[in-house]
């Protein structure tokens, strides 16, 4: 499978200084996120990929189109900035048309589908109104719509949900959800709000001081986690052990008085959690309580910036 | 299926020429620009002088209209270089009034709000941007000035036939050239100051002042100095030279004298004025080309 984004010993330096330091890497999820602290080099990222900044030395790729043939690799991409970016005199619906007519779509065929992206977005009743007068959770869908009229591959998206309240922020999560669910196009969500990349991305990509910190699938890390769990458990006995035994798990039993007991079963990967259930049922075990030992992208992150050469 | 009702699909469809693109932004721009009934009306005005010195060449060459009008024939060489000279002369100065009123609306509103990055983000270079932004001047202006005035030429030549048209021709061409190099000029001036002064007023009352400051700073040279080469940063007196050289009219009196009253100067060389322009349209590009950054990089 074409790898959706590429970095081969990817150096950017701007004004003198090395942005983005020997990047390597093969990016290949359906969403992936871009993390790192402020000044870490995701934008600087970003821009190269859109060919707003030539590399210094090695390459990036987008679907195996090189970032230095900037208009056929500006084809394949959506891009939503971080920063204000619409023309406050026209409506929106115009500026989205607009928009994906310079993306090359005819017309009509621009003006049918910027309607779409509004309706789609949650705008519809706000079209027909100047983008000027748009708040700033309107103004993020806005550029949202603009970015994917045209129904590029890969959408790149800057902080999408930079200055969102919650519930507009709740609606941006589900609208990027949504949209990775489709199948159709890959993403890219640069950010350094943890729990949104968490909430949308497989992948992630963490920079630090524009080196690759960390990479990880996030899926492998979440299934890998499912299999350390710790029961509270009432009436677990031999039986139950010998049973959980069976299924191929290592297990502990901690006591806790009162026929209560503390269970920490290790699962292979072929079992499922159900079966632990079925266990418990077969053997008249109630169970009270259930954890599995989770490393959220906060670890994950932690820990790459810690073993990156500490603070962030 | 109605467009609320429907969920997000890829686009399949037929795209346009990548070479049309940029004529995009001179197509949104006119819709803008003619929302304005105040800027139609200007239009019209500048029509104005070409329709009467249509009417005017239509009856020097007829001799029914002289008769009804009772007019006696005008002399022979009535219809000369100058007449056209001074109507482009007409035409230019309303093509610098034009510049000034749209050039400030063209760039400005993509920088202040950052849209250029969405413009650049696209299969779109920074020079097709510019050229669509150019074109958007170069339509409007071509249509006050050159357009018209080849229009005239050509009734002229028509009415009076080809020996006319034979002895002339190279007012023709001073006509096509000397409105493109205007036009130029105004275009990309107006655009770079669009593009460095966010305020409309701001950037209109700037245009004027490089061409009223240009022309102080040169008779300030003139006086301090002696000598006119001050006068290089003076636009219209540049242009000026330039369209005389165009038009065959350098045996005359000075331009000098005629437009700053200066009985003792000589003009700069027309070899001088033209450097003076193309540097003008240099530096705008100069500018541009800073200014028009998808992202701005700090050393």
């Amino acid at each position: 499978m074409t790898a959706v984004i590429e970095l081969d010993g990817l150096v950017v330096r701007l004004g003198g200084r090395t942005i983005l330091d020997r990047l390597s890497g093969a990016l290949r999820g359906r969403a992936i996120g871009l993390l790192g602290p402020n000044g870490a080099g995701k934008s600087t990222l970003i821009n190269t990929l859109l060919g707003f900044h030539p590399p210094a030395a090695g390459c990036a790729r987008i679907f195996g189109t090189d970032v230095r043939q900037s208009k056929a690799l500006r084809r394949l991409v959506g891009y939503m900035p971080e920063n204000d970016a619409f023309i406050a005199h026209l409506s929106g619906v115009r500026f989205v048309r607009y928009m994906a007519e310079l993306a090359g779509l005819p017309a009509e065929q621009a003006l049918e589908r910027a309607h779409e992206a509004f309706f789609y977005v949650g705008l519809g009743e706000a079209r027909y109104r100047k983008l000027g007068t748009y708040s700033l959770g309107m103004k993020q869908l806005a550029k949202l719509a603009q970015a994917i009229a045209h129904g590029p591959r890969l959408l790149l998206l800057d902080e999408p949900t930079n200055g969102l309240d919650p519930p507009a922020r709740l609606r941006m999560i589900r609208l990027i959800r949504e949209i990775r669910d489709t199948g159709r196009m890959h993403i890219l969500i640069s950010s350094h709000l943890l729990r949104d990349v968490e909430e949308c991305c497989e992948e992630v990509l963490i920079l630090k001081e524009g080196r690759v910190a960390a990479h990880c699938d996030l899926e492998e890390e979440r299934r890998a986690n499912r299999k350390f769990v710790e029961l509270e458990a009432v009436g677990a006995g031999d039986s139950f052990a010998g049973a959980v035994q069976g299924l191929g798990c290592d297990y502990a039993i901690y006591p806790n008085g009162n026929g209560a007991a503390r269970v920490k079963v290790v699962l292979p990967e072929a079992i499922e959690m159900r079966e632990l259930f079925r266990v418990a049922a077969e053997h008249d075990v109630q169970i009270r309580r259930m954890n599995y030992r989770r490393d959220s992208l906060e670890d994950i992150f932690l820990a790459a910036m810690k073993a990156n050469g500490g603070g962030l | 299926m109605a467009v609320y009702k429907r969920a997000y699909r890829p686009y399949e469809g037929a795209l346009t020429p990548e070479w049309s693109r940029f004529l995009v932004l001179p197509r949104y721009a006119y819709q803008e620009i003619f929302e304005s009934r105040l800027l139609t009306a200007f239009l019209v005005i500048c029509f104005v002088p070409f329709v009467v010195e249509a009417a005017i060449v239509y009856v020097a060459n007829s001799e029914a209209a002289r008769a009804v009008l009772q007019i006696s024939r005008p002399p022979a060489d009535f219809l000369r270089p100058d007449f056209f000279a001074a109507l482009l002369g007409i035409q230019g100065g309303l093509a610098f009034c034009l510049t000034a009123w749209v050039a400030p609306i063209l760039v400005s509103p993509d920088l202040v709000n950052g849209a250029l990055p969405l413009y650049l983000s696209r299969p779109f270079t920074r020079a097709e941007y510019v050229l669509g932004k150019t074109a958007v001047l170069i339509g409007l202006l071509s249509l006050v000035t050159w357009v018209p005035m080849l229009a005239l030429f050509s009734l002229e030549a028509g009415l009076a036939g080809s020996d006319w048209l034979s002895a002339n021709l190279r007012v023709g061409v001073g006509i096509f050239l000397g409105a493109w190099i205007w036009i130029a000029v105004l275009t990309l001036l107006g655009l770079a100051l669009s593009a460095w002064i966010r305020w409309r007023l701001v950037a209109s009352a700037a245009l004027f002042a490089v061409f009223f400051m240009g022309t102080a700073f040169g008779e300030m040279w003139r006086g301090v100095l002696r000598n006119s080469w001050g006068r290089l940063a003076n636009l219209s007196y540049m242009i000026g030279i330039v369209w005389r050289h165009l038009f065959g009219l350098e045996t005359r009196r000075s331009l000098a004298r005629e437009m700053l009253d200066d009985r003792r100067a000589h003009d700069v060389p027309v070899w001088a004025a033209w450097l003076a322009l193309l540097a003008v349209c240099a530096f705008s590009l100069w500018l541009l080309n800073r200014r028009l950054q998808a992202r701005e990089v700090v050393s």
